[in-house]
């Protein structure tokens, strides 16, 4: 699903301060119908962490958390079983995994002697009955529950995607014959970074050399690519020289321009591979 | 020294014997005793002859000029000093053109002598490091900008000293025409010309000149002498790169040239009034102008010319001559001068009598130059022949010299015809990042954690900082120091340990030999441009634009026939960067790495070929060979540039020390400090174990980054007596057994030529070291066969080593695009090539690719590896070539004389041409021969790899079987302790992880699909007590109750799988289970049907318990977090229901220790510590009920248990059974 960047940009225009529920992410697939449904929910999620980037600083400073936690427990107060903090959080335009956070930090800080720390917020956050407030822990599952895009369960899935296509890459690598060393491999070797695979004979796509290939669950959208390209494909190939992507999700068209240079983006496994043959003249 | 070529001339002295006089110092037996006898007396000017020679000649071709403005006619009057009165050079102030070298007098004493006197006023080059001085009355490197990049050395000065002789006979300052007669890089000292000319690239406005037709916009010639106050007008870049910040346009560049040029005219001290030639049409300044026609029938005195041509030939046939391939740019522009500036009457009408002494000009007129130039050119011929196909052809091609000698262009033809040496200055590039070697770059290799992250940021910086040079260098305004210098030094700074430094060196030197190693990639061809355009363009027209890339990218490449050293191309990048990290820690590493290297490198044993008999069946092999040594030679040239660089960088300066006292003081100061690598030794080492084609090139490139102090360092000065004695002893046409290859002498007098010419060494050096010619005796018996002697330079390599001698195939072009006579072989008109776009990538060349894969292949290997295989490759071909010749061709052989006895019985005793038969029967033989030679090979080859494979796995066998035990007992406790570690304080994983059965296909859903599904409707669910009509939910939205089968179902499929499962994954599908299980019990899940009945039935919840039972008993490979069920939050679903039922809870219960996934004693304290919680009244009480219920009867048959029945039986309201 490779997009171009007006396409993209088409989409990216009708998420602008969308909910990230549901009903958003239905009506978006009525909009564009020839798009599939794992790449309007990426660039959704995308569009939607751009968003919460903008605007995170303004939901944490300190009277921001005061009145989120005033109105949370005035709310509760009237009626422990309403979606409280889920309201809040869609009221006030915030992920409501991050409000259930914020609002439980909160808390805890009132009812607990030491301020909590980072993993046991995690930790309350994975498994909401851990919260010694049972009002709370349902408000915390419920928004964790309600989140499209941030939040434990969500983190779970981004997880399982990933390593499911990883999964599928080796499979599809074993069955062209490849050989290869995966992550796991290469970090027991020593290597500092360490793509998925790196293919131990290299192989030539579209008359490109390719040393390496990365596997991303996501859509290649311009801010995660850079980021990528800055943290991890770059750093590959000034080990190991040039290498291949595949944005199962799709990218955006224009941003497929390190070919020369020796970064090639593909949204799915390439056809045409051209290996070493091993012939006597 | 006039004495010497008059008496030549007058016949007194024959050609050989005065050539054997300049050479040698001792008389020969040879020479006659009447020639000797006139040639004692003139001994203690015998070394000044030679560059008296090439000033005389310098000077009496300065009148010929091909195009440009009126020339002013000489001075009154000074036409009296002819070269054969003066008694040897004039002194101080000559022209720069006319006076090649100084006077021996003036500056024999020694290269120390008052040096500030003589070079005070000279502008040298600014040395790599683009320092830029402004020595007083120097004329500024801006002028160069717009001049030929070789005219500055030419440039006479209008204003010098007009009593010198020889300049006020023939140095009018527009008689130097810089286009035509490019400096010969020495300069006098005194002469403000300098030498700019070896460190000046051309503008776009001379470039355009030489490549294309004649113009009609800008006949003008370059501002030759431009005083220095007006000069940094037209150029501000210290490099001379081309065009100025400003960009003008070219129309605007010429209209300020012209500008220039008539204020040039203006200040000139002599008179600019021409005196025509008669017949010639009068050089207007804006009009066409055309090579006036030779004729060999107008040539004026002959016999005159053919001597000096002997004379001069015979010099450079001996080395005489400091540079071989500057007289040959020499004779060539003679050879293509377009026409004579008028002289005075009296020069053009020779004095009859005087013809055959040196008392008329030389040339008097351009029938003169080309009959004299084509002398020299036949006498040259062997070197010429060895020229590459271009410039043959352009040779053979030139009308002059088909003219003027039908036979020489006759042996150039057939030169061109027999050539192959097709030299192509584009090579591919190779650029790509350095390798990561796990065994020089991986965690063990540092000394702690920290530095090794330090160098992995560091790595990746260096790559950044790469590519944006990359990217931006080229771009106007763009500065390396601004752009990349504080990141630069940035990471430099956190290179504290030394180990850092080392590992950061390597990486740095080797990324420099990948980038720069290929001339291609000194050529600016940067990573990954070129593949684009030619996958754009195409296998086929891949030639066509080879050669686009040459017309536009060649004539910049290099500044005339001498130019300064330069870093091109991406070299730049990496002088930059050793310059702006300015860390003395990592020069100091970086000298030590490139020295180390340097040694390795020169001391390796390039694997010859095995001495054959016969010379043609070595081809295949000496193929290899050359590869190999040019690979290793670039390598070394690339890397002792460098630490030329680095090792002169403290002492480089862009004037030599202004007093001889400051000089002095260096001198000891610096003799001192011992050389960073002793190359002297080398160079030695190198002379006698015949190795001098590889050892001098790279001590050339060495040498040429010296300072000013560093000739006269005895340790230096030595080094060059060493080497001047070895370019005399270069002799091509000594061709003896032993003797060194042709090609391999011509690269090594064309680079020591050049290292003559830099800037930084004494021009007088040349002719100075005469007087200890006989130290020269270097050992050589020990190696009869070193590398000198094995062909192993080709055209390719000496023309990638010295791109300079190209200018000689430009100065051909130019003619040819300017002459108008006929339309040139080689300047065609290039139709421009249109491109698809990049989207649409053509079909590259199989082998193409293929071959390119080996390379990459072997790019992320050990370089060890590539080695074996090489070696295997060239020993196994070398051994099918050995097999070939004793069985095959021995065999064929014998077949063929029978076949010619057959012949020859058929045939009768005539028998017929002997080449026609020859030719007869290897037509017949060879195809039968190279079938029988491709199976042979096939055999051989097969063969050799069964042995190979026999033999590695016997190796890994024996291995293997001695050492199993303990390696897989230390494998294994590593992994133990990884998983240990990975697990942290959990207790491992209950049972061993099992995978899916092989019959799999895996065809059940993905995790992330389920956990999504789960998700989704967990957010559909009443999940808390209140049973609130939870967020944001559609009213079609609900559960089908079929729905959670299925997906209980799916979930047992994916868990028996388990290919896409991941441990996170299973977990939260565990904890999802368990909460399923708890809605469950509670009745919780609401049903999608009619309002009615919105609650599972009784038999379906219990249907969907036993699924889950099962999927926690036998699929679930992670613990499942049972003990949730009896969380306070779970059990307080059940207090929501409206009425309370137990028994399915109880069901579960009695279940789970049933199948024992929890123990009895587990599920008692759960229940127990449900108590500790604030229950509603009701709700605490049936608690304890169930509590006691599950304690006493363990094994209640199933049956619906009601809350009203634990608590209050007489409630009874509640529900019948079902």
């Amino acid at each position: 699903m490779i997009l171009t960047k007006a396409q993209y940009d088409e989409i990216a225009q009708c998420l602008v301060s969308v909910p990230p529920t549901r009903q958003s992410l239905r009506k978006l697939k009525q909009r564009f119908p020839s798009q599939s449904q794992a790449t309007l929910l990426s660039i959704f999620s995308q569009e939607y962490q751009k968003h919460i980037k903008r605007t995170h600083a303004k939901h944490h400073t300190s009277e921001a958390i005061e009145s989120y936690y005033q109105r949370y427990l005035n709310g509760v107060r009237e009626n422990g079983a309403a979606p409280v903090l889920l309201q809040l959080a869609n009221e006030v335009d915030y992920a409501p995994s991050l409000m259930a956070r914020i609002i439980l930090e909160r808390f805890l800080q009132e009812h607990e002697e030491a301020p909590p720390s980072k993993s046991v917020i995690n930790s309350m956050l994975r498994d909401p009955s851990q919260i010694p407030d049972g009002v709370l822990a349902n408000q915390v599952y419920q928004c964790i529950v309600n989140d499209c895009c941030y939040g434990p369960l969500v983190d779970c899935i981004k997880h399982a995607i990933g390593h499911e296509h990883e999964v599928l890459l080796r499979d599809l690598l074993l069955e062209k014959n490849l050989s290869f060393l995966d992550e796991d491999q290469l970090r027991a070797r020593g290597y500092d970074k360490t793509p998925d695979f790196i293919l131990q004979v290299p192989v030539a796509v579209e008359g490109h050399i390719i040393h390496w290939i990365e596997s991303k669950a996501s859509f290649g959208d311009e801010c995660s690519h850079h980021a990528y390209l800055h943290d991890q494909f770059w750093s590959y190939w000034n080990r190991f020289g040039p290498g291949l992507v595949i944005y199962w999700y799709g990218f955006i068209q224009e941003l497929d321009c390190n070919r020369e240079r020796g970064i090639l983006l593909h949204a799915c496994f390439p056809t045409d591979i051209v290996t070493l043959c091993h012939s006597v003249a | 020294m006039a004495a010497v070529l008059e008496s030549l001339l007058r016949e007194e002295l024959s050609v050989a014997a005065a050539v054997r006089w300049i050479a040698r110092s001792a008389q020969s037996s040879e020479d006659d005793p009447r020639e000797a006898a006139a040639l004692s007396s003139l001994r203690p000017l015998r070394k000044e002859f030679v560059p008296f020679l090439l000033n005389f000649l310098r000077e009496q071709s300065s009148r010929v000029l091909p195009q440009g403005p009126p020339t002013p006619a000489k001075a009154p009057g000074s036409s009296t000093g002819l070269p054969g009165r003066s008694g040897g050079p004039p002194r101080g102030g000559r022209g720069a053109r006319n006076q090649l070298f100084p006077p021996i007098e003036a500056s024999s004493a020694t290269a120390a002598d008052a040096p500030s006197a003589r070079r005070g006023g000279r502008r040298r080059g600014p040395g790599p490091a683009r320092e830029r001085g402004r020595g007083p009355g120097g004329l500024e490197e801006g002028v160069s900008g717009e001049c030929l990049p070789w005219a500055g050395g030419r440039r006479p000065r209008s204003s010098g000293s007009p009593s010198s002789p020889s300049l006020a006979r023939s140095d009018p300052p527009n008689l130097s025409n810089l286009e035509e007669f490019p400096p010969v890089g020495s300069v006098p000292p005194g002469s403000a010309g300098t030498k700019p000319s070896r460190r000046i690239n051309p503008t776009p406005v001379s470039e355009e000149r030489s490549l294309s037709k004649p113009k009609t916009c800008f006949t003008s010639p370059p501002i030759s002498c431009v005083p220095s106050s007006q000069s940094s007008v037209l150029d501000t870049s210290p490099w001379g790169h081309g065009l100025p910040s400003g960009c003008r346009s070219l129309q605007e560049e010429r209209e300020m040239l012209r500008k220039e040029r008539s204020k040039q005219l203006q200040q000139s001290p002599t008179p600019a009034c021409p005196t025509l030639e008669p017949g010639s049409p009068h050089p207007s300044r804006t009009g066409h102008l055309t090579a006036q026609p030779a004729d060999p029938a107008r040539v004026s005195s002959r016999h005159r010319l053919e001597l000096v041509a002997l004379v001069y030939s015979s010099c450079i046939a001996e080395n005489l001559v400091p540079n071989l391939f500057l007289e040959l740019f020499f004779v060539l522009q003679l050879l293509t001068a377009r026409r004579m500036v008028a002289a005075k009457d009296s020069d053009l009408e020779p004095t009859p009598g005087a013809v055959d002494s040196l008392e008329s000009p030389l040339f008097q007129s351009v029938h003169d130059c080309v009959f004299f130039a084509v002398q020299v050119l036949e006498h040259q011929f062997h070197v010429l022949s060895h020229l590459d196909k271009g410039t043959l052809k352009l040779l053979a091609e030139n009308e002059r010299l088909l003219c003027f000698s039908p036979a020489l262009q006759g042996r150039l033809r057939a030169a061109y015809e027999g050539s192959v040496a097709k030299v192509s200055l584009a090579m591919p590039p190779s650029a790509q990042a350095v390798s990561f070697q796990p065994e020089t770059d991986n965690r063990a290799n540092f000394s702690s954690d920290r530095a090794f992250h330090t160098f992995k940021k560091q790595r990746d910086v260096f790559y950044e900082v790469l590519r944006e040079w990359e990217d931006r260098h080229e771009e106007p305004g763009w500065d390396f120091e601004k752009g990349l210098g504080s990141r630069i030094r940035a990471m430099m700074g956190q290179l504290s340990a030394a180990c850092s430094h080392s590992h950061f060196v390597r990486l740095f030197q080797k990324q420099l030999l990948q980038m720069c190693q290929s001339p291609g990639g000194a050529g600016g061809t940067v990573l990954g441009e070129a593949p684009d355009v030619l996958n754009m363009l195409g296998a086929d027209k891949l030639g066509r634009l080879r050669r686009l890339q040459e017309r536009l990218v060649a004539p910049q490449s290099s500044g005339g026939p001498c130019p300064p050293p330069t870093f091109p191309g991406c070299q730049g990048f990496f002088r930059d960067f050793i310059l702006c990290a300015s860390s003395f820690q990592f020069n100091q590493h970086l000298m030590d790495s490139l020295s180390l290297k340097i040694r390795e490198l020169n001391s390796l044993a390039l694997p010859q070929p095995e001495p054959s008999d016969e010379d043609g069946e070595s081809d295949v092999d000496w193929q290899g060979e050359r590869r190999q040594f040019a690979v290793v030679l670039l390598s070394l040239r690339l890397l002792a540039k460098f630490l030329g660089f680095v090792a002169f960088l403290p002492y480089r300066g862009p004037e030599p020390p202004p007093t001889r006292e400051l000089q002095d003081s260096i001198l000891s100061l610096r003799s001192q400090v011992p050389p960073v690598l002793d190359v002297r030794a080398l160079l030695q080492q190198g002379l006698r174990a015949r190795r001098a084609v590889l050892t001098v090139p790279w001590l050339v490139e060495f040498l040429s980054l010296a300072d000013h102090i560093v000739p006269m360092l005895d340790y230096y000065r030595s080094i060059f007596t060493l080497l001047l004695h070895l370019h005399r002893s270069l002799v091509l046409s000594k061709e003896s057994e032993g003797e060194m290859c042709f090609l391999n002498k011509l690269l090594l007098l064309a680079v020591l030529g050049w290292l003559f010419q830099i800037p930084t060494v004494p021009e007088d050096l040349f002719f100075l070291e005469e007087g200890q010619l006989d130290v020269f005796e270097v050992d050589t018996v020990a190696s009869e066969h070193g590398l000198d002697s094995m062909p192993v330079v080709d055209q390719q390599l000496l023309y990638t080593c010295c791109p300079y001698i190209g200018e000689l195939r430009k100065l051909l072009a130019s003619w040819v695009s300017g002459s108008s006579g006929r339309s040139g072989g080689l300047v065609r008109k290039i139709t421009p090539t249109t491109t698809t776009g990049l989207g649409a990538q053509p079909p590259q060349t199989t082998q193409g690719l293929q071959a390119q894969l080996a390379q990459a292949f072997f790019h992320n290997q050990p370089p060890s590896l590539r080695r074996t295989v090489e070696f295997v490759a060239e020993r196994i071909g070398s051994n099918c070539v050995k097999h070939i010749k004793a069985t095959l061709v021995a065999e064929l052989v014998r077949q063929a004389e029978s076949l010619l006895q057959e012949q020859l019985v058929t045939q009768g005793q005539e028998g017929g041409d002997p080449a026609q038969l020859l030719e007869i029967l290897c037509s017949q033989l060879c195809p039968h021969g190279a079938q029988s030679w491709t199976w042979a090979f096939t055999t051989v080859l097969s063969s050799a790899e069964n042995i190979a494979v026999s033999l590695a796995t016997e190796k890994a066998c024996a291995w293997l079987s001695a050492n199993i035990t303990a390696l897989i007992r230390r494998e294994v406790k590593a992994a133990v302790s990884r998983t240990l570690r990975a697990q942290g304080p959990e207790p491992a994983a209950r049972g061993e992880r099992r995978g899916c059965s092989r019959a799999c296909e895996h065809h059940a859903p993905l995790p992330s699909h389920l956990i999504s599904e789960i998700k989704v409707h967990s957010s559909l669910l009443p999940s808390d007590v209140l049973s609130l009509a939870v967020g944001p939910r559609d009213p079609e939205e609900g559960v089908a109750p079929e729905y959670l089968e299925q997906l209980l179902g799916q979930l047992g499929q994916m868990l028996r799988c388990r290919q896409f499962l991941c441990p996170p994954a299973e977990q939260h599908l565990a904890k999802c289970s368990v909460e399923l299980a708890s809605l469950l019990v509670a009745d919780q899940i609401p049903i999608l049907g009619p309002p009615a009945q919105h609650q599972l039935e009784r038999g379906q919840a219990r249907r969907l318990l036993l699924m889950l039972l099962s999927l926690w008993k036998d699929d679930f490979q992670v613990p499942v977090p049972l003990q949730l069920l009896l969380r306070p939050r779970n059990v307080a679903l059940l207090a929501d229901t409206r009425p309370r039922e137990w028994d399915l809870l109880l069901f579960l219960l009695r279940e789970l220790v049933e199948k024992g996934l929890m123990r009895r004693m587990e599920i008692e304290a759960c229940l127990g510590s449900l108590h500790e919680t604030q229950w509603p009244g009701d709700f605490s009480e049936e608690l304890a009920t169930l509590f006691n219920l599950f304690l006493a009867e363990p094994h209640v048959p199933e049956h619906q248990l009601r809350a009203c029945e634990l608590v209050q039986p007489n409630r009874g309201t509640v529900l019948a059974q079902s």
